[in-house]
């Protein structure tokens, strides 16, 4: 048995540091999240109520006329007990009105659509508020790759993002994030019934390990199997992570110039900051 | 003799030397009115440090007013600074200059520049291509910046040239969770190399990290002064900015350099001598595989199945 550490104390503290320091040497002091009453979402709001103070921290819902009414009850025991602001919109005449237009669009598309709109919104109200995106997307989703491009995995600021789902469950217990929200299925709520594990064929608990050996620990193919994983496990998830690697990177520049940006034009983005 | 030392634990602001010169100017004032004789500021703290293309705009030369500014600051205190550093000919350092009196004493060009992980300082730095101790006023010191000190061979030669205290500059990342512990991974591993390197060469430890966040990386600080009995007399915070001081009292050097003279009976001909064995066995390895087992030469015999 795998174990990756978790310690949350710890976590806690380099996470709110570094929310805070982020987001306020911008020289903006507020963040908008949305908040979808799933761990990830509760966590990341959480996180940020603690390094900005629950008045700097807009909660946006944005539920579907499909999205499952436990997840807006969720989310609003989390705007309760936090103290963020909330903001309820609903989006289901923005997305009902286009696919009027293209009544065939399966699943994925409709899903798609619905993280892009939300993405929108939370910019929107970014500029609204002056405030920036705060981040809710785990270090298993995005090397799984299993996120909407532009949608939910849009962001300026992400305090998430180098944790496995496992880390993600131990810390959102740890500060507070109500025990119904990290316990239930993870799920994007995209259509009823739908949740990740189901969708994606695996637990969060097999690839977390995987992962963890494969991208942290570097292991080798060969060691992974004696390791005790399964060959089509590991190439499932090796190829899985190569072909989602478009979804980690800006968008590919044609090279003409001396100078282009992304080969040697080279900044951080905290620059001047 | 006692000196006084503190360590600014900063969070300097990336490629902004105007902002980062009025941190020193407040720092210095803070050390002078804490009456701290030599003060310690991070590496590249007078310009953050993950500069990339920003290197070549925020380096100084000897006639920077920057520099000018900087001297002047240390007629009043001595302390350690860490910027970049360019050279007559156009090369940047990674350096540690070390002000007194309204002079620059001493400069370290950091030597072992990371290049690897989440490091790429090869990429935009020159190397620096020696260590020496130097003397100040207060006595004989030497400086390493950061990674010099993941080398043992340069306080090795820090501690044979004489220096009593070590003062190492560091932008060291936070990074590795491990359970059951305050203070990431990182962070445990250097306080342990600063408590043997103290310990071992019978000198102070006085290592100066920074904090803050660039592009989502933390920096740890946790600042420390070791003794060479290897007692933390000073302790920063971990992640929070801080402001150090300790007592340095270079006499339990002596005391402790009296219990266990290690560094006399250390004898530098056979270092020497064996370096030079060393040096001279890859090469000769390397022409016995070109002719012997390479297999592009077709030279090498293959085993037929």
């Amino acid at each position: 048995m795998i174990q990756i550490p978790t310690n949350t104390k710890l976590l806690r503290e380099i996470l709110v540091a570094f929310i805070r320091n982020e987001v306020e040497k911008t020289g903006i002091k507020r963040v908008v999240v949305g908040l979808s009453g799933g761990v990830d979402s509760s966590l990341s709001a959480m996180l940020a109520a603690e390094a900005l103070g629950p008045k700097n921290v807009l909660a946006i819902m944005m539920p579907y006329k499909s999205s499952n009414p436990e997840s807006r009850a969720d989310a609003e025991t989390v705007i309760e007990k936090s103290g963020v602001q909330p903001l309820l919109v609903d989006i289901t005449p923005q997305i009902d009105a286009y696919f009027e237009r293209f009544p065939d669009a399966d699943a994925r598309r409709r899903g798609n659509k619905m993280a892009r709109e939300r993405m929108t919104i939370l910019y929107d109200h970014s500029a609204r508020w002056n405030a920036l995106v705060l981040g809710t997307s785990n270090k298993t989703e995005l090397l799984l790759g299993y996120g909407t491009l532009y949608g939910d995995m849009a962001s300026a600021v992400n305090p998430l993002g180098d944790l496995y789902k496992l880390q993600v469950w131990a810390l959102a217990e740890a500060i507070g994030v109500p025990l119904a929200i990290v316990r239930k299925a993870p799920s994007a709520d995209l259509w009823h019934g739908q949740t990740d594990e189901g969708e994606l064929g695996f637990s969060y608990r097999e690839v977390d390990q995987l992962l963890y050996l494969m991208v942290d620990q570097r292991y080798t193919r060969a060691e992974l199997i004696a390791a005790g994983f399964a060959e089509r496990f590991i190439d499932e998830i090796s190829s899985r992570i190569m072909n989602s690697q478009f979804k980690r990177r800006l968008p590919i520049i044609a090279k003409v110039s001396q100078r282009t940006i992304d080969h040697d034009f080279r900044y951080s983005r905290d620059w001047g900051k | 003799m006692s000196i006084r030392v503190a360590i600014a634990q900063i969070n300097p602001r990336l490629g902004d030397l105007q902002a980062n010169l009025s941190l020193y100017e407040e720092k210095i004032r803070q050390g002078i009115k804490e009456r701290a004789d030599l003060l310690v500021f991070p590496e590249l703290s007078l310009t953050g440090y993950y500069l990339r293309d920003m290197v070549p705009s925020v380096a100084l030369s000897d006639r920077s007013p920057e520099m000018r500014k900087l001297k002047q600051l240390s007629r009043e205190i001595a302390f350690v600074a860490g910027l970049v550093e360019e050279s007559a000919d156009h090369r940047f350092f990674n350096s540690a200059v070390y002000f007194e009196d309204g002079a620059v004493r001493h400069v370290h060009r950091k030597v072992y520049l990371p290049t690897y992980g989440m490091f790429d300082e090869q990429r935009y730095f020159a190397r620096g291509d020696r260590i020496r101790a130097f003397d100040t006023k207060f006595g004989r010191i030497a400086m390493l910046v950061c990674e010099d000190l993941w080398h043992p061979s340069t306080i090795y030669l820090a501690a044979l040239d004489g220096a009593l205290a070590v003062i190492c500059p560091s932008s060291s990342p936070l990074r590795g969770i491990v359970d059951e512990q305050s203070q990431d991974d990182n962070a445990r591993y250097w306080e342990m190399i600063n408590r043997v390197n103290a310990e071992t060469f019978s000198l102070f430890m006085i290592y100066g990290n920074r904090v803050g966040f660039e592009d989502g990386v933390g920096f740890w600080g946790g600042s420390e002064i070791v003794d060479p009995f290897g007692q933390r007399i000073a302790k920063a915070k971990y992640y929070e900015e801080a402001f150090l001081v300790g007592d340095v009292t270079l006499e339990s050097v002596r005391r402790k350099r009296t219990m266990a003279p290690l560094l006399r009976d250390e004898d530098l001909d056979l270092t020497i001598n064996e370096l030079m064995r060393i040096r001279e066995r890859p090469v000769a390895q390397k022409q016995v595989q070109k002719f012997k087992s390479s297999k592009v030469q077709g030279r090498g015999k293959s085993k037929k199945k």
